[in-house]
Formats: C-alpha cells, structure tokens, sequence
C-alpha cells in the first residue's frame, strides 16, 4: 500500500510540475502586458515595475527563482495585479471560502444524487425512473448562468432569510451551493442508477434474495457499495473542481473564493498569481485522486492485489 | 441512522433562528453604514500607485488634499487639509496655509512636509507612478519625473513651515484649487511609508497600505479589506472635520458583474450601485424611477483611428469616416442611457463652448470620400475596428460598422480583444480603428486636450501637430481666465479639423441609488464627498 501511494505521489508530483511549468511559459506567450491599464505608462517607469517585480531578468533566472522560492519558502511570489499583495495571502484568503462553499455542494449532490439514483434503480423503466433521469439530464444542461440568476430571482427575492448574492449571512451558502451542486447530483444520481442496475442483477444479490434476507438490507449492505465505485472515481475530480469553484457561480452570487482568481489572473496576465493557481489546483487534485484510489481499494478489496 | 435527520434538521433550524429577518439594507441603515457597489477589487490604495476609478473612490474616503469636492455644486473647490490659500497675480505662486487641527489617523499632525514629501515621493523616476503627470503642473516636476534634474528639492513645493505650502507651478494656473481634489495631489504619511520601506520612499509595492499598516488623513480610515469580499471603512477619530462626518462607516463590495449587482440592489442589499447596466435601464425605469438616476458624467466616447495607416492618414477619409456615424441613433438605440451626441472632444461644461466638429451627414460623407479618391469606397481596403470583449463593446462596434457599411459602402471587421490586449495594442498602434474612451480628471478643457500631443502615451493615433500644441501652451501661458479657455477652444478646433478621433457620444452615469441616501447630488465628476453623505433612519 506504501509503495502504491509513493508511486502516485510521485507522478501527481511530475505531472503537477509540467502543468505548473506550461503556465508559466503560455502566461507570458498570450498577447497583452500585466501592466496595461487606461492610462499609458511612461516608457521609463516600464522597467521600475519589471525591477519591482524581477521581470528585468531572463526568463529562465525568474523560472528557477520561482520553483526554489515555491519549494524552499512556500513562498509563491507578489501577485502582478493586486499591489503589494502576495499570491500566498491571496491563496489563504479564499481557499478556506472555496472549501466551504465545495462542500456544501457535495452535500447537496450526494444527498439528492445518490438516494434518487437508488430510487431510479429500483423503480427501473417505472415513471419514477424515467422522471428523475430526465430530471437529472436536465440538471446536467441547464448552466449555472442560467440557473444562478434564476434562483436569485425565484428564490432569493422571495425570501427574507436568503440573499441575492453574497458572503455574509450563514444561509449565503445555500443558493451557489445548490447551483453549483445540482450539476453533480444529476452525474452522481446517474452513476449510482447504472451502478445500480448492474449490481442488482448479479448472481450473489439473487442468492441473499432467496436465502430471505429483508430488501433494505441487501441495498444498503450488499447491493450499494459496489454500486457506488463509479461514483466514487467521479467524485475526486468533481470534488477538486467544485472546491476551485466555478467562476460563474462566484461572479453571479459574489463569492470572495478561488474560481474569480482562476480567471482574473488569465484576464489581467498575473506573472505569479495563475501559476501559484495551478500548482495549488493541482495539488489539490492530486490529492483528491490519491484519496480516491485509497477508498475504491478499501471499497473493492480485488483492487488490492491489483 | 435516525439520528443523523433529527441533527441535520435543528442544524438547519437553528441556522434559520441566528439569521435578522430584516434585509441587509435595513441593518445597514440602522447601524448608519453605507454600502455602495465599487465594480471590482483594486489594484491597491497606495495614491501614488494606482489610476482608475475605483481606487479614486476608496482613496477619496480614506484621504483628503488640500481642497475638497463640493457635495452639490460643480467646480467649486471646499476646504480641506488648507483652511485658506492665495495666489501671486500671475496665478504662478500659490501659499496654502493648512488646518492646525489637521491629523493622521494615528493622531500625528498632518504638514506641509508632508505634501512636500508625497510629491516628491509621487514624481520620484523611480517609483512607477503612472499618475506623475497629474503633478507636472507643478515648476520644474516634469524635469525631475523624467530624470533630467537629479534633484527632488528642485521641484516647486517648499514647505515654508509646518502650516504653510508654497507651490511654485510652470504656468498660470488659475483653477489649481479645483486640481488639489484629485487624489493624486493627496498627502501620503510620511512616517508610515519611511517605516515600511526602510528608508527608500520609492520602493513600490511595500504594504504599508494593508489593513492595520495604513494611516490615513480623510473623514475615514481603513477598518476591514477582504480581498474580492469587501472593503470597509469606519469613522476616523482623528478627522480635522470629525464633527460634521454624518456616516459611521462605508462598505465598498468588488462586484464585478453589473447584473448581480443589480440584483443584489433589487433585493435590497446595497444602498447605490456602482453602474446600471444598459439593458436593465427601461426595467429600472418601470419598476424603480424613483430610484433611477442619469447624470451628466465628465467622459468623451470616440473612436481612435490610427493616422498613421495607409487611406486613414487621408484627412478626408476621416471626416468621411465621421459624417457617417449617427450619433442620435447611437445614443437612442445602443445605449439608451441618456447620453448625448458629441462634437467635440470635451465634454459641455461651464464657461467651456465645444467649437462645432462632428456631425451626421452622410451625404457629405459620401462627398468627401469622392474628393478623396474613393468615390462610394471603392478603392478601399476593409479596415479593422478593435474593440473590448464586453457586450456593449460589441453592439456599438456593430453599429459603427452597418453605418459605415450603409452610408459610405466601407466594410469593417471587428476584433474583439480581451482589456489588457485591446490596451496593448493601441499602445503598439496595431489597430486601424478602436473604439475608446476617456473620463476626465478635473473640470477642465486641458484633462481631454493635453493627451494628443506628440510624445503622450495616451494619443496612440499617430497624429500630432505644432499648431495645436501652440495653442495648448499660449493658453497655459495665459493669466486671463477667458482667454485661456478661448484659446483651447481654438486648439479643439485644430484638433477636429483633423480629425485624429471620431467623437461619439458624452458619457452619463447610469446608477441605482436608494431613497435613505441624503447628500449625494449630481456631479460631473462623479466624485461624492463622503462626509456629506447620510443615511435616513426610521
């Protein structure tokens, strides 16, 4: 078990400092200057601000200054577009937000994912089945711009205790959790459904049947934990990107979290802040598929050996 | 298992039961803090550092120059930091003589060594203050900002003592009192800046303006800043003028996305917005007209042709270009803001007249494109239109391009480009066309006429000329307040003869504000004196 986590960790940690790299080379391909804003700036002050920033060295001096920083300091540099501000401070002042908010979206996928895609299952080819499945498609078209406003708009002015938008109150989360948590309860409920169906219809489910052991039982117990391995392998990657959070649904509900960063830092070219981005999201993912792998092997015991 | 709903159930309860079933607006009120809509997160609050407008609007609640805004009246300069000032005849000499009871947050007296040193620091060449120009008006700046004299102390501030500011300036500057207001011309703490960057003043970005490091000399000072969540500020105790202060505090939220802001304005959660967008305006206008407001706003729409193209340096297909573009439709139809048609460059304010220049006529359009050689465009390459990635962007770029299409049979193509490229490659000059604008800093013709000239980083049209700058300094040279302005109406029509740019429309601001809110009146420079402003309470 060491060695296979050792052997993982090793690859997220290759592919993480490729991807970490490519940032770093395309940020400073794509068309634009960091520093471009309404009014010009007056060609001598240009290289102050490449010396404030270290840009008035060669690329390959900035690259390894980085990595050595990164890994030695923790230290992920100044943010190139919000002044005096470090990518660290950036980093520690909306991840905890993201988690909070990635969290409730996984609560809400699973609570009306997992319990709808069982139902579908059981009621296979009934109304109920068909009606939650297409419900479901449903969950998986419809945008979160789409979805957001209207929430807002249906929900939110309707009721004294919800906002339109915002990070204030504690029922602030409900709305963008949901938002962002219906998309992943429509794939979870249909993983749990196929899963389902393809459990159910094994032989040893057939024998705990005849051998009279009560219907709740064989689904929770025996039916329901291989059922759920697909939806577990879904849920690291969905589970990384919900926490990163969505950019659409942090804009629409003004949500101080990572996803604003993730695209403000693409937009305004910051040099430090959309590296330091991808290597903490691919962290992040690492470790989520990490995770994954640990509890399909405590899940699916044959997967030990494998 | 059955215990887990019954947990989950009085969560749910007892999260219901912490919430104030009052809207945010409603405690807002009561606790006598505004919240007010400020479009995104700024780049920072240091005032030598920073250019838009959004930082304008924090900076102006945390700090305070020598003169202030008036809350309703228009190019009047109020007293702020100077309880008095005098100026030479020749309106080249200025002495401020400051308010003794003016301090620093921290309870430090605010000096004219300070002012003295915030300029200095602001022109310093080597700190990357993109705003140094704003300070060129004072004697001897320019040459010390660009590195041709070495010598801070040679620029013209002199603090005669403690209360007492000289400012020696290049020209007659008869409304220098209305250029204090701008932030740029701020004092900055110097005790605070020397601790954070051990001595050298022009180390940027040092973090002296974080929450907790930053000392201010406004009505307010810096209680809370959540990045991308909010910026508050609270009461500063220290205030010269801390009696008169009406609010408690400001919350300023970065909401970039203009509908959710308004939204979140619907819903009760935000005293004014920052901007309404076009497309929301005829709801607003049914729903909530009490709360609508449209003002005059201190901004130009143009669009920038590149002089220095092939066809575009042909001053007739310029005019050409210009004949075409129906203003009035524009205005109706586009942006339905109550925006008015422009002519000139600068934007109608008092004791100003905008010379006549562009009008919509395309028959003479079509004219002057056959003197130029290109009777209905033939002869005529297809040109590109650079624009920004935003909506509205678009639908203007669209519309230049069916009427240029429609009246002159020119066809463009639009390029859309995200800011910092659309920025960059005017900068470059990679362009034929772009639509573009400019907000005024002061209520004065100079802030949109002293861009075109040759060396500005700001023309990026590739046109310049000798007679036009003539014009610009004869009238800064000028101590006769009409004769100064006669004279740069005399440069606009240079400038419009030319036709470097295609004037569009003036800008209005667009906002939602609520009725609670007392003492925000209509300015051109959108620039509300905080301390005036309050809330109505129940």
């Amino acid at each position: 078990m060491l060695r296979f986590i050792l052997s993982r960790f090793l690859q997220t940690a290759l592919v993480v400092f490729c991807l970490v790299s490519f940032t770093h080379v395309t940020i400073r391909m794509i068309p634009g200057n960091p520093f471009a804003d309404e009014k010009a700036m007056q060609p001598h002050l240009r290289e102050r601000v490449a010396e404030a920033f270290g840009l008035n060295e060669s690329f390959g001096n900035q690259f390894v200054s980085w990595w050595s920083n990164v890994l030695t300091k923790g230290d992920f540099g100044l943010s190139t577009s919000l002044f005096g501000r470090s990518v660290n401070e950036i980093l520690t002042s909306a991840f905890p937000v993201s988690l909070t908010l990635g969290l409730g979206a996984m609560f809400i996928a699973l609570v009306i994912g997992i319990p709808s895609g069982v139902i579908a299952s059981l009621r296979h080819n009934g109304w109920i089945d068909y009606g939650s499945m297409i419900l479901a498609m449903v969950g998986i078209c419809i945008p979160a711009f789409v979805l957001g406003p209207l929430f807002q708009l249906w929900i939110a002015r309707n009721v004294s205790w919800l906002s339109s938008a915002g990070w204030e109150r504690p029922t602030d989360i409900l709305l963008p959790a949901l938002t962002l948590g219906l998309a992943v309860a429509a794939y979870v409920a249909r993983l749990t459904r196929g899963g389902m169906l393809e459990v159910l219809s094994q032989d040893y489910i057939r024998t705990a049947r005849a051998k009279g052991v009560p219907g709740h039982t064989i689904i929770l117990r025996h039916a329901l934990r291989p059922a759920l391995l697909p939806v577990v392998t879904y849920l690291g990657p969905a589970f990384a990107a919900v926490i990163t959070g969505s950019f659409v649904v942090e804009t629409i509900f003004q949500i101080p979290g990572l996803g604003q960063h993730f695209v403000t830092a693409v937009t305004s070219k910051d040099y430090f802040l959309l590296p330091g981005l991808v290597l903490f999201y691919g962290c992040l993912m690492g470790i989520a598929n990490l995770i994954v792998d640990i509890v399909l092997t405590i899940l699916n015991p044959r997967l030990r050996e494998a | 298992m059955r215990v887990l709903p019954v947990i989950l159930l009085s969560l749910f309860s007892a999260l219901l039961l912490s919430c104030d079933r009052r809207s945010s607006i409603a405690i807002a009120t009561e606790d006598n803090i505004l919240v007010i809509g400020n479009s995104n997160e700024p780049k920072g609050l240091d005032p030598h550092l920073v250019s838009g407008v959004l930082e304008s609007n924090l900076i102006r609640a945390l700090f305070e120059g020598l003169c202030v805004d008036n809350p309703s009246k228009d190019g009047v300069a109020d007293k702020g930091v100077a309880k008095d000032w005098k100026h030479s005849e020749d309106y080249r000499v200025w002495t401020f003589y400051l308010n003794e009871k003016a301090k620093w947050s921290d309870g430090e007296p605010v000096t004219a060594h300070d002012f003295v040193f915030s300029y200095q620091r602001m022109l310093n060449p080597k700190l990357p203050s993109k705003y140094a120009d704003m300070l060129y008006f004072i004697k001897g700046a320019e040459e010390y900002n660009k590195e041709k004299n070495p010598d801070p102390d040679s620029i013209g501030a002199k603090a005669i003592d403690d209360r007492t500011l000289e400012l020696t300036l290049r020209g007659p500057i008869p409304f220098l009192p209305e250029i204090t207001k701008h932030y740029t011309w701020y004092p900055v703490p110097r005790h605070i800046i020397l601790k954070f960057s051990e001595g050298d003043p022009a180390t940027p970005f040092t973090g002296w303006t974080k929450p907790g490091n930053i000392v201010s000399n406004g009505p307010f000072q810096l209680k809370d800043w959540k990045i991308k969540h909010y910026i508050e500020v609270e009461r500063n105790p220290h205030y010269w003028d801390a009696g008169n202060v009406q609010l408690d505090g400001i919350r300023f939220l970065p909401i970039s996305n203009s509908y959710t802001e308004t939204r979140m304005f619907l819903d009760e959660q935000l005293h004014i917005t920052y901007i309404l967008p076009p497309e929301m305006i005829p709801y607003a206008k049914e729903h909530v007209p009490a709360m609508l407001r449209q003002e005059d706003y201190i901004g130009t729409r143009y669009l920038r042709i590149n002089t220095r193209r092939q066809y575009l340096d042909n001053v007739k297909v310029r005019h050409a270009l210009a004949c075409a573009i129906d203003r009035a439709q524009i205005c109706k139809s586009v942006r339905g803001g109550n925006e008015k048609p422009a002519s000139g460059v600068v934007p109608p304010f008092a004791g100003y007249t905008v010379p006549p220049g562009a009008s919509f006529d395309p028959e003479r359009g079509r004219q002057l494109l056959a003197e130029a050689g290109y009777p209905n465009g033939e002869g005529l390459p297809e040109f590109k239109f650079l624009t920004t990635d935003r909506d509205v962007s678009r639908r203007m770029a669209e519309a230049y391009m069916a009427m240029w299409r429609e009246h002159l049979n020119i066809n463009v193509r639009i390029q859309q480009r995200e800011w910092t490229t659309y920025l960059q490659d005017q900068y470059d000059g990679a362009y034929d066309l772009a639509g573009a604008g400019w907000i005024g800093d002061f209520l004065y013709p100079t802030t949109f006429l002293d861009m075109w000239t040759k060396d500005n980083g700001n023309n990026n049209t590739g046109w310049h000329s000798e007679d036009y700058e003539a014009k610009l300094k004869e009238s800064e040279n000028s101590i006769v307040p009409e004769e100064k302005l006669q004279l740069l109406q005399d440069a606009e029509k240079i400038f419009l003869a030319d036709m470097p740019i295609i004037p569009v429309f003036w800008y209005t601001t667009n906002y939602l504000i609520r009725p609670e809110v007392e003492g925000w009146h209509p300015l051109q420079l959108n620039n509300h004196p905080y301390k005036n402003v309050s809330l109505k309470r129940n």
